[in-house]
């Protein structure tokens, strides 16, 4: 070897071998217990609480909380789901309306009824005796509009499912596939709530016939396609309007250095329906008493008034705080749609095809 | 891979009399490489493939035509293989003139462009995605000249493969065509034939196999294409990977995701078939010399167009949407600037409960990891390969290629349902992200390893054995300080691979250890312009790194008894 290839290979030789040390300083964090001194909550990436807030529950109940974050909502729910038997964890957070009835026909909660339950608001709760989920939080899926866009056109923004067929709003919508991503399942169904079984298909013609455009996912709608947001504004998006959440235009002040006066996106709050998020007791779970501490910690005050600006949801439970941020800078959606759960699980499928037929073929 | 050597040295590797002891030392180091992929791959996706067919106690098979007569699953099958065939068609157009201007010209700048073509192949396509929209989308650059936009069109996938797969075509037909020996095609001008004729019937026929090897890599890659197609292809596109994640992931349907999964099994059974017939027939001695004396300086105007043409083509499709990334990364709030590498320190995002850049930290140690658990188990299978083999191993050989053609969502979720009892109960330990990592860096192990230790004259082993070293002492003194590269370019092949590898490790990796691409996509989920830009910051971190271990590479690589990549 020459002197260089030398020097070469003793820096690859000494990088590799400093990281190796430092893995190896990291690694015993790894794997993760289950004794009955600590708890697993198994939920979806979207989860998040503040470090106070949880290390003050860890004090309060002598717990440890892992947190097992499981991909996105619908493969957490089914990654859940197949290893029942022997779960990950004991509590499951982060199923919500449209996927409740495959967790609870499969199987996957047993019974608790969290300590707070009778805080729930009661649109929030479930049929009477059902103990085996409880409600943790709601966001509403919504049409998002671009203000400025709007603004500089000197046309109002669309404010209901009817606007968005109209010829002045012409090839501005963007929205996600009903099949592979949760808010283009959500529109969905909120246009199945508003124009009932027998005429969401027309309803989905028509806006077809008005230029609504596809993609695949929320990332790529949001971020890319829609004027408003800020990657979208870098992207050169084209499409002022765009289904998201109603929490969205909060989250573009948030993360805006300086954060402006306004919020630069609206919520047409006429086209929203509400998904519900729910947790529950794993059926197997090992720690079922640290399980129904989590439980209770989840619909107790302190966690509900701390996840509005962790994940951008409402909480649902009577006289939480919400937010300043979410009052100066959202909407309040008065009247979402909603649907049975029992009849999104009869109907998700047939109409995810029917949808997939008319709108993508 | 070792696509494009051909294994001259091979037949010196001769049986000679210790024959059966041979067989039980292949056998010994064939045992833990078999172990491993047994383990962590056959098992997890055999459950997972069980666990749809085998219903009630009894195998549901009624299930595989009942799915494969759907209309719509045969438009996914239609649209994988000719989308797949299209991309190779086009890559090989593309990559060819590439692959000859590495191999024969010299010029400044050369190393490094090397390195960067490659990178493509080592980025997540999350982030690729995200570049190639930024091109071909609208306001990109298409648009803005000619007001032409690709985004949810084919053409977009298309190109996106080609920017993917450019490097395998360079490296594999560029490796062999570095080392043919130019005065054979001179030798058949002087006996009068045109220079045309004598390309085609001199270079071609030795080239031939690389090319035919190349192609099916790349066949093999776009056919199991899932990140591409998923953003650029928009929801009318579906590819049976992307079909497999959404009826396993989304619909929980596990019947029809088994069905496809055996479907696509057999698909990459046959593509890797092919290539074991073709790697056989090119078996025959080819005479190569050392690529550092046939490489010069272009001549004449042709040969710097050719140059040039070759330049222009890689900056347009592989610098520029790379740029972009990069770009778009400074593009801070208050104009250009370090604003969102700033962000990346602070844990107050709260898309994580880390600061993001330890994102960086976490992929390290895991590629680390994941390098060191591919070399041994990718060494050994090699070394077990090395010698001349019967139908038997050279089918082991193909079986170490099955990973790269398996869905990351069918390996994630068998893992799920199978390592979770004592004493494999691996599914909240670390160990899993590296574990998985590591199946997709065994293949790029064992074919750069094979070619070398191929190469390795028996006779100096015999020779070192008569002279009384040990077994160990034989392979210290004669076949490492010989292998010592090959085996430096399999770890760094092998840890650019962990690094990038996304689809099996979302589903394994802990949310307080995010990898690059896993980070990279949860920032991408969430609305915001900090977020977004952090996103970016850190793609371009992950390029840089990359890069940078690709350029080592290159710095190491210059001894033509390497295998190629």
């Amino acid at each position: 070897m020459s002197t260089t290839k030398k020097v070469t290979f003793t820096a690859v030789a000494v990088g590799i071998g400093l990281v190796a040390v430092s893995a190896c300083g990291s690694s015993d964090s790894g794997s993760g217990k289950t004794d009955s001194k600590s708890v697993t909550l198994v939920s979806h990436d979207s989860f998040n609480v503040s470090k106070d807030v949880l290390k003050d529950f860890e004090k309060r109940s002598g717990y440890k909380v892992n947190v097992l974050k499981d991909g996105d909502a619908g493969a957490a729910v089914n990654k859940a789901i197949l290893s029942k038997d022997n779960p990950q964890g004991d509590v499951f957070f982060g199923v919500d309306n449209t996927l409740l009835s495959r967790a609870l026909d499969n199987g996957l909660f047993q019974p608790y009824e969290a300590k707070d339950a009778g805080m729930v608001l009661p649109e929030y709760r479930l049929a009477k005796g059902e103990k085996r989920v409880t409600p943790v939080d709601s966001g509403d899926i919504c049409v998002n509009y671009d203000k400025k866009y709007f603004a500089d056109k000197k046309l109002a923004p669309p404010k209901s499912f009817e606007d968005l067929v109209k010829p002045q709003y012409k090839d501005l919508l963007v929205t996600e596939n009903a099949a592979t991503s949760s808010p283009g399942l959500g529109f969905l169904l909120g246009t199945a709530a508003e124009y009932g079984d027998g005429g969401w298909e027309g309803y989905w013609k028509k806006l077809k016939a008005n230029g609504v455009k596809v993609v695949d996912g929320w990332e790529q709608a949001y971020n890319e396609e829609f004027s408003g947001s800020a990657g979208g504004k870098k992207a050169k998006g084209d499409r002022p309007l765009v289904v998201s959440y109603a929490s969205s235009p909060p989250v573009e002040v948030l993360y805006a250095k300086p954060q402006p006066k306004e919020a630069p996106t609206g919520v047409a709050t006429g086209t929203c329906f509400r998904q519900v998020e729910y947790a529950g007791l794993l059926s197997n779970a090992k720690n079922t008493k640290g399980g129904k501490a989590l439980l209770d910690f989840l619909s107790g005050k302190q966690f509900q008034d701390d996840m509005p600006l962790q994940m951008f949801v409402n909480p649902v439970r009577e006289a939480a705080q919400v937010p300043k941020l979410f009052r100066e800078y959202g909407v309040e959606v008065k009247k979402p749609e909603t649907m049975d759960p029992k009849k999104i699980a009869d109907n998700r499928e047939p109409w995810i095809k029917s949808w997939t037929s008319l709108v993508l073929k | 891979m070792d696509l494009a050597r051909t294994e001259v040295t091979e037949a010196k590797a001769r049986p000679g009399k210790g024959r059966s002891r041979g067989g039980a030392a292949r056998l010994g180091l064939m045992a833990v490489p078999v172990a491993f992929f047994a383990l962590f791959f056959a098992y997890p996706v055999s459950a997972i493939v069980g666990r749809g067919l085998h219903i009630d106690g009894a195998w549901q098979f009624g299930r595989i035509t009942e799915v494969l007569g759907q209309s719509d699953i045969r438009h996914v099958l239609w649209f994988t293989t000719w989308q797949a065939l299209a991309s190779t068609a086009l890559t090989l157009l593309i990559a060819l003139p590439g692959a000859y201007v590495f191999a024969r010209f010299d010029f400044p700048g050369k190393q490094v462009l090397r390195a960067v073509v490659t990178v493509p192949f080592v980025l997540p396509t999350v982030v690729v995605g995200t570049a190639f929209l930024a091109l071909l989308g609208r306001g990109g650059l298409l648009d803005e000249l000619w007001g032409v936009r690709l985004d949810t069109t084919v053409w977009a996938i298309l190109l996106a493969h080609v920017f993917f797969n450019y490097a395998v075509v360079v490296r594999t037909v560029g490796g062999l065509w570095a080392q043919l020996d130019p005065r054979q095609e001179e030798a058949a001008r002087m006996l009068g034939a045109s220079r045309f004729r004598a390309w085609r019937t001199v270079t071609l026929p030795a080239l031939g196999p690389a090319v035919a090897a190349a192609a099916l890599m790349v066949f093999l890659f776009t056919f199991t294409s899932f990140g591409v197609v998923q953003i650029l292809g928009g929801p009318a596109y579906s590819t049976l990977e992307v079909e497999i994640y959404r009826q396993t992931a989304q619909l929980l349907d596990l019947p029809t995701a088994a069905v496809l999964t055996i479907v696509q099994f057999a698909a990459v059974g046959l593509i890797l078939a092919v290539h074991a017939w073709t790697v056989r027939r090119r078996e025959s001695a080819l005479k190569l010399v050392d690529a550092a004396t046939v490489a010069r300086r272009p001549r004449g105007a042709g040969q710097w167009t050719l140059l040039g043409l070759v330049i222009a083509t890689v900056a347009v499709l592989i610098l520029l949407p790379l740029g972009v990334l990069i770009q778009r990364s400074f593009d801070g709030p208050d104009g250009f600037g370090f604003a969102y590498y700033k962000e990346l320190t602070s844990a107050e995002g709260g898309a994580f409960l880390v600061p993001p850049i330890e994102a960086v930290g976490n992929s390290l140690r895991y590629a680390i990891v994941a390098t060191a658990i591919a070399v041994v188990i990718g060494g050994l299978a090699a070394a077990a390969l090395t010698r001349r083999a019967g139908r038997l191993v050279r089918g082991f050989d193909a079986l170490l290629m099955l990973p790269l053609g398996v869905s990351a969502v069918t390996v994630g979720f068998g893992f799920l349902i199978t390592l979770d009892k004592p004493p494999l109960d691996l599914r909240s330990s670390w160990i899993l992200v590296p574990l998985a990592q590591a199946l997709v860096g065994v293949p790029f192990v064992v074919r750069t390893m094979l070619p070398v230790l191929r190469a390795v004259d028996g006779r100096l082993r015999e020779a070192a054995a008569v002279l009384g070293a040990s077994p160990l002492r034989a392979w210290r003194e004669v076949d490492l300080p010989m292998v010592r590269r090959a085996l430096l370019i399999a770890a760094g092949f092998a840890f650019a691979v962990s690094l990038g590898e996304f689809g099996a490790t979302v589903f394994i990796a802990r949310p307080d250890n995010p990898t690059l691409p896993v980070a990279v996509a949860r920032l991408l989920g969430r609305a915001g312009d900090l977020n977004y830009g952090q996103a970016m910051a850190l793609s371009a971190i992950l390029m840089v790194v990359c890069a940078v271990s690709l350029l080592l590479l290159e710095r190491i690589r210059t001894d033509r008894t390497t295998g190629e990549f």
